[in-house]
């Protein structure tokens, strides 16, 4: 609303004060996220390093791509840079899509009523509420390949003949941290998904139950539709998360090669190789991915901002 | 239409499962921290010895009353800050109507989407050039980005929930837009206030990759540290019983809260996702 | 004490007008009610006298003083609102004292205006409790009371009757009445009740679509509506109008034909009409009598509905429409009746092709 000479004293003094109420904010939030990420970015096309962030020198994009010696060297050309591309895109898809199914699940049982509905909710509750570090070392535990209680009941019913090396092992690592993140993650989207079954019309499902439509086909033809803008903005949602995960792989496989993704490399990269301008080039990366992502979605999720309180 | 027996069975053996899935490994976490020595090593999942030798180890063997300590101060500062600035940002994001306010909208939402790490280096050299490095107050500030934008946005969607009449009554009586957020609406946002400081300290509390990277001393790490770099009497072997008796410890008082704020927490999280 | 003025006042939401160019003149002290069908306008205009909305072009003048840009507080006005919006967190004494505590007023100056108001809307037992332990009734009391105390120059009422029940309603109504005679201050009213508007108004709006209809006394509206709107807006049962041509018109007469052999001999200026011109004729139902006149019209009883007091006779006439008589007492005929509407003529209304009122030659007192 522009502060014309028309608006009256009302209007301008709630525009004037909502800057005001809003300058501290900003003042922090571009302190901690615009400054930083500027100088990341900058950072990006420097050679600095850790134990001297501030004698460098400008390079341009080498720490991205360089030829030299009739050789090609960079982020871009690093195999392990793509290994942890590989992993977190992997992960990804299989930890959402598991969350999905299983949170719908946990969803509909919890949108039936019964007795001691909310001790489930409150149960389920739970693995969202124990910080991830604590899970991965439960998790850890767990799967401890000697003396983890999994491989234990997993060789009491026989399914497995000896122990496996559950985080060790490359083959089972990156699955033993879908499992535990699926674990923590799926009450947040049980949760959501709940929410919007909640908000659903009753009156559809009388009607489906009058005509006496069978529950399954009710569920793809009424439930799924109608819940569908909801299950987008939780799968963005969870995906965001996901791609930029750090502490579960950090600290369930120990810093290996195998199940590196984009994060721990390009922490790995600054802080434990102290390579300031190479790290923050994979750092640089990642946000160029995640930024893509969240504008594609916003685009095509026309997500509804801005518009009038009520 | 009656429902058939084993359809009821099938229900209630889904919801067992359920509930197994969601609490056992918290539950084996207990029992584990409660065997000391060679019972560590039963993988039983039934609890067969009650010794509290862990926790005392982990409390001796490291100063981690102190990094619970550390935590706490890190998660309550962050919180209240963020609440603070939140607040009145909440005001004029969910209630006047100006010039960029999508927009506003669109970044503070893209910022609580960041992936931390690349903000790691940029924030490295910030936190040095404060000379704050291995002191609490360079999580206070890193935490921040975690926290604020989410902070605004929770608070902005239930600010808009409030009655638009009750501010004009207030603007009748004479009171500025100030007035309105400090008399009017602070009163009626606790609720809310509440829902979203819970939501912030637990990110805060389980923050880790900038806890891990600016701190260095074992008397400045956050929980989530310590219980990642517990090292044993030799090198080569993790202290499981400690581990896990640090993480009950510190779960414990997170998960009470969780199950008294149930309701709240839920609003709070679909609130802060599904209306946006 | 103020008069308000409004001069071509128009509201704007982005590119559409909401308030076409809007001229009104309330008086010192008046007691000025705006009805109109819901989405008229009638609150956004009460909203911008508040100054609770920005006036897109035009000015508003409160005591003289042209007040486009001033905030509520500086324009002097206190405004009941609909929902009441009470502070719920404070008690009923901090609700009514909230405003002058924002003035800088003494305690001292606080405590009396607000026991003072409190007497008067006997909420002296209820000033420590909390608005979730009020009634309806109450709850609009402290509202009142709330902008009582800051002894605005203008009274502002958005539908404030419209959450209470009917009985508490007619309560409220009187008490509304008699503080505005009590206390003598200009009073602005919005409503889409016409009882509420016909009892409380020294003067009424009506309002549709953005425009002011017509502005009057109350019965003023009722015996000269200057359209077929305020003519079909005020009134219950609304009036009853049938289309119809002009046979002849004399100086103070027009005769009309009406359906099945009937016809119309109205008392309005017949200067205005030319015999063989489409016209509505205009009658309301409680001027309709069961037995033959000058005017009359037959046709079949559709509906009876019986009041009590009174019956309404739904009749349909050879043209198959319908009209609305009001006849007091019991109702002895039955549904399928044939029967006979006559009417005076001077209680006619006649409206041209634009549904412009053409002029009664016997003013309103006549009946």
């Amino acid at each position: 609303m522009a502060m014309s000479a028309k608006s009256s004293e009302l209007t301008r003094a709630r525009v004037r004060s909502a800057w005001l109420f809003l300058s501290p904010m900003l003042v922090v939030l571009a302190l901690v996220a615009g400054w930083p990420l500027v100088r990341t970015i900058y950072f990006s096309f420097t050679d600095a390093t850790l134990s001297n962030l501030s004698d460098y020198d400008f390079i341009g994009f080498a720490n991205f791509i360089e030829y030299y010696e009739g050789e090609w060297y960079g982020v871009i050309v690093d195999p392990d840079w793509w290994r942890a591309v590989y992993n977190t895109i992997w992960f990804t898809v299989v930890s959402v899509g598991l969350e999905l199914i299983l949170g719908m699940i946990v969803a509909l049982t919890l949108n039936a009523a019964f007795p001691g509905r909310g001790m489930l909710r409150a149960a389920i509750l739970i693995p969202w509420a124990i910080p991830t570090i604590v899970s991965a070392q439960m998790w850890g535990w767990m799967l401890h390949d000697q003396f983890g209680v999994l491989n234990a009941i997993l060789m009491g019913i026989g399914i497995i003949s000896q122990p496996v090396a559950w985080t060790a092992s490359p083959d089972t690592a990156l699955w033993a941290v879908v499992m535990v993140d699926v674990w923590k993650t799926t009450p947040f989207m049980a949760l959501l998904i709940l929410a919007a079954l909640q908000m659903l019309p009753s009156d559809c499902y009388e009607a489906a139950r009058v005509d006496g439509i069978n529950p399954i086909k009710v569920f793809f033809k009424v439930t799924l539709p109608l819940i569908r803008p909801a299950l987008m903005v939780a799968i963005i949602f969870r995906a965001l998360d996901a791609l930029r995960i750090f502490d579960l792989i950090y600290v369930l496989t120990s810093n290996s090669r195998d199940t590196a993704s984009m994060s721990v490399y390009a922490r790995q990269q600054l802080v434990d190789f102290q390579q300031v301008g190479y790290g923050s080039a994979a750092s640089t990366l990642l946000f160029l991915i995640i930024a893509l992502l969240i504008i594609v979605t916003l685009m095509v999720g026309r997500v509804r901002l801005g518009e009038d309180p009520r | 239409m009656r429902t058939p027996w084993y359809a009821k069975a099938g229900f209630w053996l889904l919801i067992v499962a359920i509930v197994i899935f969601a609490i056992f490994p918290f539950y084996y976490a207990i029992v584990s921290s409660l065997r000391s020595g060679q019972a560590l090593f039963s993988s039983s999942v039934w609890p067969d010895s009650v010794s509290i030798a862990n926790y005392v180890s982990v409390f001796t063997g490291q100063p981690f009353g102190r990094n619970i300590l550390n935590s706490v101060v890190v998660a309550v500062s962050v919180v209240a800050i963020s609440l603070f600035l939140g607040v009145t940002a909440a005001y004029a994001l969910g209630r006047v109507t100006f010039r960029g306010r999508g927009l506003l909208l669109l970044t503070i939402l893209s910022v609580s989407m960041f992936p931390q790490v690349a903000v790691l280096s940029g924030m490295f050299e910030l936190v040095r050039a404060f000379g704050i490095y291995n002191s609490l107050w360079s999580l206070i500030l890193s935490n921040m980005i975690l926290t604020l934008p989410f902070t605004v946005w929770v608070l902005t969607t239930f600010m808009r929930e409030l009655p638009k009449e009750l501010e004009e009554a207030a603007f009748v009586d004479g009171a500025s837009p100030w007035v309105v957020v400090s008399r009017i609406f602070l009163p009626l946002m606790w609720p809310a206030m509440v829902t979203t400081g819970l939501l912030a300290f637990i990110v805060a509390w389980n923050e880790f990759l900038f806890a891990l990277t600016f701190t260095l001393s074992t008397e400045q790490r956050t929980v989530p540290v310590a219980i990642a770099l517990l090292t044993g009497a030799t090198q080569f072997e993790l202290p499981w019983g400690n581990i896990m008796a640090a993480s009950v410890t510190v779960t414990v008082p997170v998960v009470v809260l969780v199950l008294i704020f149930q309701r709240r927490i839920v609003s709070g999280l679909t609130a802060g996702a599904v209306k946006g | 004490m103020a008069e308000v003025v409004l001069k071509k006042v128009v509201k704007r939401f982005g590119n559409v007008e909401i308030i076409h160019a809007v001229d009104l003149d309330i008086r010192d002290g008046e007691f000025v009610v705006f009805v109109g069908p819901s989405g008229c306008g009638k609150s956004t205009l009460l909203r911008l006298i508040a100054g609770l909305e920005d006036i897109s072009d035009g000015d508003l003048m409160i005591g003289g003083k042209r007040v486009n840009s001033f905030s509520p507080k500086e324009r002097g006005i206190s405004m009941v609102f609909q929902s009441y919006a009470l502070y719920p967190h404070m008690t009923v004494y901090e609700n009514m004292a909230f405003g002058l505590e924002l003035a800088k007023s003494s305690k001292e100056e606080i405590r009396k205006a607000v026991e003072q108001a409190a007497d008067i809307l006997e909420l002296t037992p209820l000033l420590d409790r909390l608005p979730k332990n009020l009634s309806g009734g109450q709850r609009q009391r402290v509202a009142i009371g709330r902008a009582i105390v800051r002894e605005p120059k203008v009274f502002l009422f958005d539908e404030p009757l419209s959450n209470l029940d009917a009985a508490l309603r007619v309560q409220m109504r009187i008490e509304i009445a008699k503080l505005h005679k009590d206390m003598g201050v200009t009073m602005i009213y919005v409503t889409h009740d016409q009882v509420e508007a016909m009892t409380l108004a020294d003067k009424i709006v009506v309002l549709n679509a953005g425009n002011v209809e017509q502005v009057g006394h109350p019965l003023e509206l009722y015996h000269n509506p200057r359209n077929l709107f305020v003519a079909g807006f005020i009134g219950s049962p609304r009036m009853n109008f049938i289309e119809t041509t002009v046979d002849s018109a004399t100086g103070d007469t027009v005769t009309m034909g009406l359906p099945g052999g009937g016809r119309a001999v109205a008392k309005v200026d017949g200067a205005r009409v030319k015999s063989g011109q489409k016209v509505t004729l205009g009658i309301r139902p409680e001027h309709i009598v069961l037995e033959p006149a000058e005017s009359m019209v037959t046709g079949k009883i559709d509906v009876i509905e019986q009041l009590g007091e009174a019956y309404l006779l739904h009749v349909r006439l050879a043209d198959r429409s319908l009209v609305t008589a009001k006849i007091p007492g019991d109702a002895p005929q039955k549904e399928g009746d044939e029967v006979t509407l006559g009417f005076d003529g001077a209680l006619c209304h006649v409206f041209d092709e634009k549904g412009s009122a053409v002029p009664r030659i016997i003013a309103a007192q006549a009946a």
